[in-house]
């Protein structure tokens, strides 16, 4: 799973699609999520430093990142 | 120290022009209903539970009375008990001052038993059986007549029964709106109520009291009331005219708008509904410039129901769970569905969270929690992140869902009252399985 080549990141969340033109808008922790991603960290991994940084429970981290992957994936942010 | 926790969110920015109407994205959570933490309410008597402030339908009574009152000599409200008929809810307005406005012999029978006078109760409606009117003319309660067929049911009636009946005709009419309701009661432009005055007139064993019409429900603005009033006073004094009799009381009926907003509306209701003032205005500069007697001016009714007790009613309940569709939109099963709040058909509830949840929202799909696929509480809301066993609730949901509730799948749950000392009191039981096993029989050959 990679992030797609050349996806523009603010730190304030602002996200630019350069092959489509399309921008999206992630909140904090989409922002994390999507850095780790552009490093091509393994997913246990993303989990695991999300964890650290963040105050969430396991099981929900994991139902809402794998939800956050999802779209992702639907807006053709991410090649498999 | 770790940083709080916000489920992550991707949202696709579109373009187009900016609207200088666009509500604010963030929901103010609502925390506190009369003082009362929500959560301590859903801890006490569980989730789903709907909400009952008497201190806002005492309230609103007060500024609905205040606002006809100021403005014409004779009012009398009567509460509309298809509504809301939970005893509790009809003794509130019986107190404040309120007759009964009934439409059945179940709601008669509910009208009787909260101690209200017979001739304080209106009885409207099409379906009256000879049962019901028997007890009604006994009582001397106000029949308002639908059609012909009731007429001489009426007239048959006066055969047997040496109290004579007290009677209006309810009427339909054009006011501007549409569609024109024509349902209920007698034409007005066609001449039908003419006629009906005229049949009741030459009968001698039954008064002619009042003359009604209700043209329409959620009227959003004020000016067929004043048409109508027009009419009926017109019709008033042509039967003085005609029958040297004054008729002692006119009926507008309902259909005052609350702040609910309607599917379809551009603007929030909060912004388009028309003040009591407003309606009052209407109609009493209608009445006043009619050409009646100084000294003996009618009564003015109104049989308002939704505008006095949709604010009162609040709808707390919990997320069952969050999913997402197949077309990347965010849906959440809520514990309340269209089954207890019937008016998620028409209406876009307002719906909030319990705790304040930050800046972020999703738009968002708001399912009940049936197996059916109508059961959508909104198609479209910017909501945000709740996540499974938060809570929210529900505003405005006092007007019809506690009547038109249905027991479908799951089973209704329990009305609280909070009081004006701000003491809670159950005024209606969530139901049990006991309430089907009292009322099911199951045949010999199947036990």
């Amino acid at each position: 799973m990679k992030i797609i080549k050349d996806l523009a990141i603010s730190e304030s969340g602002f996200v630019f699609n350069p092959l489509t033109g399309e921008s999206f808008s992630v909140n904090e922790i989409g922002v994390s999520i999507i850095n780790y991603l552009k490093k091509e960290e393994n997913l246990q991994q993303i989990l695991m430093s999300l964890h650290e940084e963040f105050d969430v429970e396991t099981n929900e981290l994991e139902k809402d990142f794998n939800d956050f992957v999802n779209m992702l994936k639907y807006h053709n942010l991410i090649l498999d | 120290m770790k940083k709080i926790y916000q489920r992550p969110t991707i949202t696709k920015i579109n373009e187009g022009m900016p609207s200088k109407f666009g509500n604010r994205a963030t929901l103010k959570a609502i925390t506190k209903i009369d003082g009362i933490d929500v959560h301590e309410i859903i801890n006490k008597y569980g989730s789903p539970v709907f909400v009952v402030s008497e201190k806002t339908i005492r309230e609103k009574y007060k500024q609905a009375y205040s606002a006809f009152s100021t403005r014409y000599p004779k009012v009398q409200f009567a509460w509309s008990y298809k509504t809301n008929y939970n005893d509790a809810v009809c003794r509130i307005f019986h107190q404040q001052g309120s007759w009964a406005e009934v439409v059945s012999g179940f709601e008669y029978q509910k009208a009787i038993n909260n101690s209200v006078a017979g001739n304080n109760i209106i009885f409207n409606g099409p379906s009256k059986s000879d049962e019901d009117l028997v007890l009604a003319i006994n009582n001397r309660s106000l029949i308002h007549i639908d059609h012909f067929d009731e007429l001489y049911q009426i007239i048959e009636l006066t055969k047997t029964l040496s109290e004579r009946p007290q009677v209006a005709i309810r009427m339909n009419m054009d006011t501007g709106v549409y569609p024109q309701w024509d349902r209920f009661g007698f034409n007005y432009d066609n001449g039908e109520a003419w006629t009906a005055i005229n049949r009741i007139m030459m009968n001698e064993k039954m008064d002619l009291r009042g003359l009604h019409a209700h043209i329409g429900t959620y009227m959003m603005t004020p000016e067929p009331y004043k048409v109508a009033a027009f009419k009926i006073a017109t019709l008033a004094n042509k039967i003085k005219q005609k029958w040297q009799h004054s008729i002692s009381y006119i009926d507008v009926g309902g259909g005052f708008a609350s702040q609910n907003t309607l599917k379809g509306a551009y603007l929030p209701g909060t912004d388009t509904t028309p003040s009591f003032d407003q309606y009052a205005q209407a109609i009493t500069d209608a009445i006043l410039s009619a050409d009646f007697d100084p000294q003996n001016m009618p009564f003015l009714f109104l049989e308002t129901g939704r505008a006095l007790i949709d604010d009162a009613g609040y709808l707390l309940g919990s997320v069952l769970a969050n999913k997402r569709l197949a077309d990347g939109r965010r849906a959440t099963i809520l514990d309340v569905g269209v089954n207890i709040l019937f008016t998620s058909f028409w209406y876009e509830h307002e719906v909030y969270p319990t705790k304040e949840t930050g800046f972020q929202t999703e738009d968002t799909i708001l399912y009940g929690p049936l197996c059916m696929n109508i059961d959508v509480v909104r198609q479209s809301i910017k909501f945000p992140l709740l996540k499974k066993g938060d809570n929210f609730v529900i505003k405005r949901v006092g007007a019809y869902n506690m009547t038109q509730w249905m027991q479908f799948i799951t089973l209704r749950p329990k009305i609280v009252l909070i009081d004006t000392n701000g003491e809670m009191h159950v005024i209606r039981n969530n139901e049990t399985l006991d309430v089907f096993k009292d009322s099911e029989i199951i045949p010999e050959h199947l036990r």
